[in-house]
């Protein structure tokens, strides 16, 4: 087994919104990421996909639980205590079309991580992330400015800039929604070769069929917790949770006669401002039971190699 | 399946230098008052450098009887000490632009600087300079110079502070609301989890961002300085030992020129004041048109580049 990097525990984030008034986004979220393992963290918008991430990058603070990075417990870490840790661990935005500096040319994109930690031979640096990022060759981009750029290219700048420090773990946040189809299988088997090169990620998506297609492990989060963990073929093939169940049902199989009945959840999309009582998925559930509106079920193992889901069914 | 998209057929050539200048013509063509706003403004700054140069009589001069009528001689006539008006204009010109651009920028570094920190930051540091900020707005302009002038003394350098210290709020304001934009850009976000300093992001990705917004308000205020210079003359709080518009208008004034019907005293200054003033106007609206929704549309909305097609979509599509 390889080491284990990421390893996120009980994990509790609030936000405030307005005076009075906070908002659990993330509640009780534990999860870990070894090298060369690439984690899926599926959810619908809302859940508290990006908190989760943002919060193990220390960009958001804790409310309660641990995160540590390898050995190092960087729950209350300082900003200078978690310098040598943001070496290491490397993040992908959403949006390539923002997470640029449009008046920063690409060769000074790939080269800022460079600068602020203080690294020398940028320019061997530079090209060597920028061509691990299948930016070659890398002259032809290094001149250039975002805005000169198709998505595809400025999400491999973003990749190219992550690269540079030489990280051991990347967080991916939905790194091809906003992307062109086309352009997308580019992106996530790019993903895939750098986990094969020892690398940890965690991508975040709520696509499932991507994650069943690129990941070891899969997470499905619902409003703030994990409700069913596993190896990604064992979640797909056989779902335990009710709400994994609809998400898989709606994906389409390569092969029709495996096809489930579509099951379309029924209900408003929830809102972490308002947890329901019991189990938080029962107003939407379609097998609730009448226990399910008091009983709050925990992760229960529901089959092999680790895999787990939160419903009393289980 | 191939992983990477083909690079050299999704890039259009590198056109920039030609592109920087193709923008610039086709700014000046769309915002023809730019053009005529900077015409006048050259003119004027040519005037306040060479003015000693150009002046065909002293700043202290007497040349003929007080009052005295405009003639071939003194197109503009004399003032109440019997000095040339054309001169004096001339050499006004200096101090009222060095007064306004001095003014001007004093608000925007101020300003700046405390929107920018602000905005920034947020939160506690924000409270407090937001109602430090308006506790300066609600103190009467009025009463703000006539103490600082009588408190300070009435000298160029106190007139350009005080021009700084009435106007820098509204900087400060204009500042922190865009910097509150851009501290939630992604870049900036992402600089932040790479463990950059707040001085870094902030010279290299805040500062930047809002330059063209912080450099067409400085043009427009620069404008709102002259004015506020020659007011504060006008009350007779201005340096007396310079020449500027305002000055010469509060002269005229207070020597009487009306009763005099020395209306040749009163009314070129005040045309050159309005000149300058229109002209500052004219140049910053249209910079700041250009900028502005650009600031917001082009190369930081995504909507901008889905307009574009772009090659690579392009040549699959
Ligand atoms: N800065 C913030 N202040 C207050 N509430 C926030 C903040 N950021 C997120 N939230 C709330 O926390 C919840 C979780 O948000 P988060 O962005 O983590 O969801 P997500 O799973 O990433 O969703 P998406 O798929 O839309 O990106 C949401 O309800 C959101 O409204
Ligand atoms: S506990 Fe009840 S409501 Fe929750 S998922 Fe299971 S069956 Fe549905
Ligand atoms: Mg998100």
């Amino acid at each position: 087994m390889s080491e284990t990097l990421l390893t996120i525990e009980d994990l509790v984030v609030q936000y405030r919104q307005g005076r009075k008034k906070v908002v659990k986004a993330v509640d009780g979220v534990s999860l870990t990421v070894a090298a060369g393992e690439f984690v899926a963290l599926v959810g619908e918008s809302g859940c508290g996909k990006t908190t989760t991430a943002q919060t193990a990058m220390r960009m958001v603070p804790a409310t309660s639980g641990t995160i540590r990075y390898r050995d190092r417990d960087i729950t209350n870490a300082t900003q200078s205590e978690m310098r040598p840790i943001r070496r290491e661990l490397q993040i992908i935005f959403q949006d390539p079309y923002e997470s640029l500096d449009p008046r920063f040319r690409v060769k000074d994109i790939v080269a800022e991580p460079l600068e602020i930690h203080g690294l020398d031979n940028r320019d061997e640096r530079v090209r060597a992330a920028m061509e691990r990022a299948g930016l070659t060759p890398a002259d032809l981009y290094l001149e250039r400015y975002p805005h000169e750029l198709s998505g595809g290219q400025r999400q491999r700048v973003s990749i190219a800039a992550a690269l540079a420090l030489e990280p051991t773990m990347l967080l991916a946040d939905e790194p091809v929604s906003m992307l062109d189809v086309s352009v997308r299988a580019g992106i996530l088997g790019l993903l895939n070769d750098l986990r094969t090169s020892g690398l940890g990620i965690l991508m975040i998506t709520h696509d499932l069929s991507t994650a069943a297609h690129f990941a070891d492990r899969i997470c499905v989060m619902y409003l703030g917790r994990i409700v069913e963990e596993g190896p990604a073929h064992e979640v797909i093939r056989n779902p335990q949770h009710p709400y994994t169940k609809a998400l898989v049902s709606v994906v389409p199989q390569p092969d029709p006669e495996q096809s489930m009945q579509p099951e379309i959840l029924q209900g408003e999309t929830p809102n972490p401002a308002d947890v329901p009582t019991g189990c938080r998925f029962h107003p939407r559930c379609p097998v609730a039971t009448a226990a399910c509106s008091s009983e709050d079920p925990p992760l229960r193992p529901a089959g092999s190699d680790g895999h787990r889901a939160a419903c009393i069914l289980v | 399946m191939s992983f990477v998209d083909p690079p050299q057929a999704a890039l259009p050539d590198v056109v920039r230098p030609s592109s920087r200048v193709r923008a610039t013509l086709s700014f000046l063509r769309h915002h023809p008052q730019a053009v005529v706003g900077a015409i006048i403004l050259l003119a004027f700054v040519f005037i306040a450098i060479f003015g000693p140069y150009l002046a065909p009589y002293g700043e202290r001069e007497q040349v003929g009887p007080l009052f005295g009528t405009p003639s071939s001689a003194h197109p503009l006539g004399l003032d109440d000490g019997g000095i040339d008006m054309l001169s004096l204009l001339i050499y006004g010109a200096r101090v009222t632009l060095i007064v306004g651009f001095a003014g001007a920028v004093v608000a925007m570094l101020v300003g700046g600087t405390i929107g920018i920190v602000a905005g920034y930051f947020g939160g506690k540091i924000d409270n407090a300079l937001m109602r430090m900020t308006d506790y300066f707005l609600v103190i009467p302009d009025l009463v703000l110079m006539i103490v600082i002038a009588s408190i300070w003394g009435r000298s160029l350098r106190n007139i350009i502070l005080i021009i700084g210290l009435i106007y820098w709020t509204f900087m400060a304001r204009l500042i922190r609301s865009q910097v509150k934009v851009v501290r939630e850009r992604a870049y900036v976000k992402r600089a932040q989890a790479l463990g950059a300093s707040h001085l870094r992001i902030i010279f290299k990705h805040v500062i930047p961002q809002i330059m063209p917004l912080l450099l067409a308000q400085t043009v427009l205020m620069v404008a709102l300085a002259i004015f506020l210079e020659t007011a504060i003359s006008f009350l007779g709080l201005g340096d007396p030992s310079v020449t500027s518009w305002g000055k010469m208008i509060e002269n005229a004034f207070s020597r009487s020129a009306i009763s005099y019907g020395a209306w040749w005293a009163i009314v070129p200054p005040g045309i050159a004041v309005a000149l300058v003033i229109m002209a500052f106007n004219m140049l910053g609206t249209a910079v700041e048109d250009s900028l502005n929704p650009r600031l917001k549309v082009s190369h930081l909305s995504r909507r901008h580049f889905r307009l574009r097609p772009l090659p690579d979509k392009e040549g699959r599509s």
